[in-house]
């Protein structure tokens, strides 16, 4: 298929470089142009602006610029008790706050020496893989859009939208569910929930079928999206690529194989990787997880405890001292390794907290790198497969 | 990650090594042979992604705590790279060149605590806060209220109430 569409010519060859490697950019030639794409714009999810130099519509040389949207979370933390980070926790990725909720708790528990119930551990499980497809149902749709295909995200919107009915039911909130906390969760499943989440899986499989066909297997998609925006599989480490955007390439970097937590080693299911790292692979990935997730939340289902302690003994929260002591928890999330790495110093309030969004490193060093001889068009397409939520980049 | 533990104390000065659990481990090293201690766990240990760079200020001992978190992929474990600098002569070698990422960390790291980084690339640039001339907010004696009371004012018609004065009066107003 690669061959069938590689109409391209080698782009990265023009203009010719210096012995630096780079281009020397003129602006008095009149050649070039600067302008910004962003804040506001159709690639990403939240704000976010790149500088960029063009060419006619090439672009020549980019620079990420970050902090429309810095609210101070880690600072805010260390000036607040454990338990009152919990609502800012969720806030640092919108579209998934649990794995936030999940990395913070876990690290929490980790210092204290707390062990969580089973029960605990597999509707945490369950959440997490709730949150995934949540999110990806998501960004198919943004996906899709940034190529002109403005139908997809309304329907992936309306399937989004009938997980976060399942997250209602179960949390009692939509977007921040608060619903995993330090000890364990904070309830068990409704009754019938088992049956309707069957049954809105099973419209996601269908309504999956319909986006494989207007999507994938469009001709217009596939024209825009193979063999555009290569990643290396040599970058990997080089610029801390992890998650999809690292599988594609070959890699199979999935913190859920690598370092398995909670119920994730009894769970049956194989890392999916691709040879190249284009934007259409890393969408066809994309999708195969996402119907990866539908299997694990089968799975999880059938093998739950039906009851049971949820939440193992904490002290008071409110005066829950934290032992000395720093760890790093982590945990794969839709685009990525994401983790929380915790500092305590033994008293009611967090010393330090950082946090690892795959954004960092995916949305600055790497797109920077990848835009050079991209089209103007085709910017928003590109930013969209490395998926990105810029409140990650600036805690 | 005994053994390697045991091969890289023969070669570098590490002290407080701690296997935090069966996946991660912490270990500090000297500020000077802290570059090369990287340069060896890449290269020779396979630790070749790097999750965070971060620092940690320790106020009270005049410190930072800069934290390297590397990954080995083949044996999955995370280790925790701690380096201690002196907190009035911040300053650390610049990692940009083992891995790309590090320029961010690193200029973020002088926006936000005021360590340098000498050679990274656009470290004096900034990244997030735009046109901050005063003391790098993420330090210990960054003072945050105090910062937002000198900077915004408050809005009229809002008043404070002492909570617990507050309830009482409304619950019990007889009283």
């Amino acid at each position: 298929m690669s061959k069938l569409f590689n109409i391209k010519e080698d782009r990265s060859l023009f203009p010719e470089k210096n012995e630096h490697g780079k281009i020397d950019i003129d602006l008095s030639s009149h050649k070039y142009l600067k302008m910004w794409h962003g804040p506001q714009h159709p690639g990403i999810t939240g704000n976010m602006s790149l500088e960029i130099t063009l060419l006619g519509d090439e672009v020549m040389d980019c620079e990420t610029h970050v902090g429309y949207l810095h609210r101070g979370f880690e600072k805010l933390m260390e000036r607040r008790k454990y338990i009152q980070c919990f609502p800012i926790v969720c806030r640092v990725s919108v579209p998934e706050p649990d794995f936030n909720e999940y990395c913070f708790a876990a690290a929490m528990e980790e210092l204290a020496g707390i062990e969580i119930p089973e029960t605990a551990k597999w509707l945490r499980t369950l959440v997490l893989e709730m949150a995934r497809l949540a999110s990806y149902l998501m960004w198919i749709g943004g996906q899709a859009g940034a190529f002109g295909q403005g139908i997809i995200g309304q329907w992936t919107n309306y399937l989004r939208d009938s997980m976060l009915d399942r997250f209602e039911e179960l949390t009692g909130g939509r977007v921040y569910h608060m619903y995993i906390i330090p000890g364990g969760v904070r309830g068990l499943l409704p009754a019938g929930f088992k049956q309707r989440m069957e049954e809105n899986l099973k419209f996601i499989e269908q309504m999956m079928q319909d986006v494989d066909k207007v999507m994938f297997n469009n001709a217009v998609f596939k024209k825009r999206s193979v063999d555009m925006g290569i990643i290396e599989k040599d970058w990997i480490y080089k610029f801390g690529i992890t998650g999809p955007n690292a599988r594609a390439a070959g890699i199979p970097l999935d913190v859920r194989k690598d370092n398995p937590y909670l119920a994730y080693p009894e769970l049956d299911f194989e890392t999916i990787t691709a040879s190249h790292s284009d934007i259409y692979n890393r969408a066809d990935l994309r999708r195969k997880d996402l119907l990866l997730s539908i299997d694990l939340i089968r799975q999880i289902m059938a093998k739950m405890p039906d009851g049971g302690e949820i939440r193992a003994e904490t002290p008071n929260v409110l005066h829950w001292k934290v032992p000395k002591g720093e760890t790093y928890s982590k945990a794969e999330c839709t685009r990525g390794e994401y983790g929380y790495y915790m500092v305590a110093d033994g008293t009611e309030y967090p010393r330090r907290i950082n946090v690892r969004g795959p954004s960092y490193t995916h949305a600055v060093s790497l797109l920077e790198k990848m835009i050079i001889n991209c089209n103007l068009a085709d910017i928003a397409g590109l930013m969209v497969s490395l998926h990105t939520y810029p409140p990650e980049i600036e805690r | 990650m005994k053994e390697i533990i045991n091969k890289i104390e023969k070669l570098y000065p590490i002290s407080d090594f701690k296997q935090q659990n069966d996946k991660t481990a912490l270990l500090t090293v000297e500020q000077d042979k802290a570059v090369d201690l990287l340069i060896y766990m890449q290269k020779f240990e396979g630790f070749k992604h790097l999750a965070i760079l971060t620092a940690v200020d320790w106020i009270e001992n005049n410190q930072f705590q800069l934290s390297y978190i590397i990954n080995n992929p083949e044996l999955k474990m995370d280790l925790i790279l701690r380096v201690f600098i002196d907190r009035e002569k911040a300053e650390m070698t610049s990692i940009h060149n083992l891995w790309e990422q590090a320029a961010t960390y690193q200029r973020e790291l002088k926006e936000m605590f005021g360590i340098n980084f000498p050679n990274s690339p656009r470290v004096d640039k900034p990244f997030i806060l735009e046109g901050w001339d005063g003391l790098p907010p993420y330090r210990r004696d960054f003072d945050t209220k105090k910062y937002s009371e000198d900077t915004y004012f408050p809005r009229e018609g809002r008043t404070k109430n002492n909570p617990v004065e507050y309830m009482k009066q409304k619950l019990y107003p007889d009283e």
